[in-house]
């Protein structure tokens, strides 16, 4: 009885179908009888256009090849841009035109649906549900299931550690600074205390390392003597006046690039640090304590020692971690 | 010819009805709707221009000596990545013009991608049944802006290494897992192992434009799921019949037209306007900056955030728990996007009303909305413009300090004002358009009634409603 019932319900639905398709084809053909598009508007000064417009399109075109092949020292890229900007710019004032002045421009109607479906959903809820109707144990399977998921998913990324030494931080400690390392300038050679003058800064490298490491750059500044105001235990770091410290700003790790001395009171009170990229400033007269500026840390200061042959020396490793800040960046020394 | 190649396809693959139903496809018609095209279409550009751009660019930060033409550079250790560019600008015939042409479309891909973002808001189109694509269009966005700022790092030239020196410290800074986190992605401390130009080069040319292709794809395929919205132009224009111009005949050639009007802006760009001349920025060394340094336009807000966030870690004793660069690298970009993701069920939630919506509304319309965006956006681009401070102490001899904290107090306070002001001119619109349409009314009522028309009828348009016209 149920069977035939949902026979017959099948049969009238196809047949409604049916009837439907039949509609819409005969709605169709009906339409198609006359024209689909509105004849466009006569306008043969319009067509005159584009057509001289494609030609400019066309001539634009060669004239990027000729200037691509023509070799020569001469500034070609402006002529290339021009024949190959020019192409496109009069093809595209010929197509706008064609769909301003050659065509009709008939309105079409369409309609929004409402893109909802509830008794679909209702459907696919029930189909899910109905296909998990024989399993018993589901909580059994899904905690399983889960266990499952998390150790192969856990298997599946645990090759990201081969990205990096993820796990051992300690690398990011190491400078190549030791106590009696010679500075070297960027030229390359050793940097004599005698020769580092008030009001501009040096850079300078621990010898034989690399240049490259983040550990590397110091920046170099003298100052006169009674301008410091080191903290007590770095009384020994200044010899002459002349201050170190890491040339990486302790904010986003961007080289300090200016130096800026003195030059108008009421907003450059003493001389400062900074760096060009987020304008931290830093104090080297206090030990690059941090003036203004996002730093979250003063700038780490290398002790200095003049060598009995007057080349500045590293007197021992940072004050501090080199680089941006992050989670045991102020607990570890630099080694 | 066209009937045969109709056949053609139509035997292959029997989308003749669809292909019909196309050409017909409605397309409402305002300017403000072209925003996303120029968007598509400077994608297309990028992708063009790009893939000319890997024939010849070498992801390698092994050491060279430059000996090319461009003489200021000659006898200079550098990496082969910063070479192959000052190559590709100088030695390879039309190098320079996709090179240019590429960076341009980027800056224009993501400025017409903000522009439609905020035509978008404030018209109300993220509203159901579009909520989707606007997600989609979110997530495409902070991906473009990922995708950019690889483009130019892998270059390796001074100014692309201050770049990931920046973003190496907002990885850093991350709570707890930061050191992790930037030894993971660059292979080894700062500035990384030769490896992290490899990884940026492949996110750069394969697994981002991919994303943002799919992103793009699905976009789309919503958007001519649902229609696009249409402004109330006439009285025929519902929320259940939408009026626009079909792609054949008008609305294909206009749209084809702006493609190439696209391309044409950009490559007379590329070939008359320099940018990021990297040869004069010089290769990049850890310990050298250059002042002056501003990153392309749309990192500009990062900037600005990094530069007003005041001096401190948050340290729990001796731990530091979030590192300064945190909270303007990365902080504030997510606070934005969240902000943007929500508001669509906010709106739901605050208006209460949970229906679909295919008519556009002016910004007028919902002054809650628009007074609202008008203060987001006024947040964001107080923080933006905060990061050309150093410009205008350069150029007008502000002192820097000072306007650093003229930003941090007005980010704080004008988008309060903001949010007063636009509501208040809103409801000012408001009730001058129904004055107006009181007045025409009047009017009608007085002189002889045009006929068949209504002013007071529920879709009737009223004087000031015709704002697609």
């Amino acid at each position: 009885m149920k069977r035939f019932v949902l026979t017959l319900l099948a049969i009238i639905n196809g047949l409604r179908r049916r009837r439907e398709r039949i509609g819409a084809r005969e709605e169709e053909a009906r339409r198609e009888e006359g024209p689909i598009v509105p004849p466009g508007p006569h306008a043969p000064r319009a067509e005159l256009a584009v057509a001289l417009l494609l030609f400019a399109a066309a001539l634009c075109g060669a004239g990027f090849i000729v200037v691509y092949a023509v070799g020569g020292d001469w500034n070609r890229t402006q002529l290339q841009g021009i024949t190959l900007g020019g192409a496109f710019a009069f093809l595209a004032i010929a197509l706008i035109t064609v769909g301003k002045h050659l065509v009709s421009e008939e309105e079409v109607e369409d309609s929004y649906h409402d893109p909802e479906h509830p008794s679909e959903q209702e459907r696919i809820d029930k189909i899910v549900e109905e296909s998990a109707s024989g399993i018993t144990r589901k909580k059994l399977l899904i905690t399983a299931g889960g266990a499952a998921g998390a150790a192969v998913g856990l298997a599946a990324i645990t090759p990201a550690l081969t990205l990096g030494p993820l796990l051992d931080t300690d690398e990011l400690r190491e400078t190549p600074w030791r106590r009696g390392l010679r500075l070297i300038g960027e030229d390359g050679k050793p940097l004599f205390a005698g020769q580092v003058e008030e009001e501009t800064f040096y850079t300078a490298f621990p010898e034989h390392a690399d240049r490259d490491l983040i550990g590397s750059p110091v920046v170099v500044v003298r100052l006169a003597p009674e301008q410091l105001r080191l903290p007590p235990e770095r009384a020994k770091w200044a010899p002459l006046g002349i201050v170190a410290f890491s040339k990486v700003c302790t904010h986003a790790g961007c080289a300090i690039a200016l130096y800026r001395k003195p030059t108008f009171k009421p907003t450059q009170p003493r001389p400062a640090l900074v760096c060009p990229c987020h304008y931290s400033t830093f104090d080297p007269a206090r030990g690059g304590e941090v003036i203004f500026g996002p730093a979250g840390r003063p700038l780490p200061q290398l002790p200095l020692v003049v060598g009995g042959d007057g080349i500045l020396r590293a007197g021992g490793n940072f004050s501090g971690q080199v680089g941006p800040a992050y989670g045991t960046v102020r607990s570890r020394r630099p080694t | 010819m066209i009937r045969r190649a109709v056949a053609y396809l139509d035997r292959g693959t029997g989308a003749s009805p669809l292909l019909r139903k196309t050409l017909r496809y409605a397309f409402p018609d305002h300017w403000s709707f072209l925003l996303g095209e120029v968007a598509l279409y400077s994608f297309i550009v990028l992708v063009a221009t790009g893939i000319y751009l890997t024939l010849f660019f070498e992801p390698s930060l092994a050491k060279t000596t430059y000996n090319g033409v461009y003489a200021p550079l000659r006898g200079m250790e550098m990496s082969q990545a910063y070479k192959s560019v000052v190559d590709i600008s100088y030695e390879r015939n039309a190098g320079l013009l996709f090179r240019q042409t590429h960076h341009w479309a980027a800056d224009v891909f993501v400025a017409a991608v903000i522009l439609h973002l905020i035509r978008v808001f404030f018209t109300g189109a993220f509203r159901r049944p579009r909520t989707l694509i606007w997600t989609i269009g979110l997530l495409m966005l902070f991906t473009s802006l990922l995708e950019g700022y690889l483009g130019y790092s892998m270059v390796d030239d001074l100014l692309s290494g201050m770049g990931l020196a920046i973003g190496y410290a907002v990885a850093m800074s991350t709570p707890v897992i930061g050191a992790n986190l930037a030894l993971g992605i660059w292979g080894a401390p700062y500035p990384g192992a030769h490896a992290f130009e490899s990884r940026m080069y492949i996110a750069h040319v394969l697994i981002f434009p991919a994303l943002i292709a799919t992103l793009l794809a699905l976009h789309l395929a919503l958007v001519v799921r649902h229609h696009h919205t249409q402004f109330r132009t006439s009285p025929r224009a519902t929320e259940k019949r939408l009026l626009g111009l079909p792609t054949l005949p008008a609305y294909a050639p206009r749209s084809l037209g702006l493609m190439l009007a696209v391309a044409a802006l950009l490559f007379l760009l590329g070939g008359l306007v320099q940018i990021n001349p990297i040869w004069q920025w010089g290769p990049y060394e850890v310990s050298q900056g250059t002042n002056g340094a501003q990153p392309d336009w749309y990192l500009g807000w990062l900037i600005g955030a990094l530069r007003l966030v005041p001096g401190f870690d948050l340290t729990v004793g001796d731990y530091t728990l979030v590192g300064n660069p945190f909270w303007g690298g990365a902080l504030f970009p997510l606070v934005v996007l969240l902000v943007l993701l929500a508001v669509p069920a906010a709106e739901r939630r605050i208006t209460r009303d949970g229906s679909t919506h295919n008519i556009a509304d002016r910004p007028r319309d919902a002054p809650g909305r628009t007074a609202f965006g008008m203060a987001f956006l006024t947040w964001v681009a107080l923080i933006f413009v905060a990061g050309s401070a150093d410009r205008m102490y350069v150029f007008l001899g502000l002192s820097y300090e000072g306007q650093i904290w003229f930003y941090r107090v007005a980010s704080l306070v004008l988008p309060f004002v903001a949010y007063l002001v636009t509501r208040r001119v809103c409801h000012a619109l408001q009730e001058a358009g129904r004055i107006e349409a009181d007045a025409a009314a009047a009017g009608a009522k007085t002189s002889t009634d045009p006929p068949g028309r209504d002013c007071n009828a529920p879709d009737a348009g009223t004087g000031d409603v015709r704002w697609g016209t």
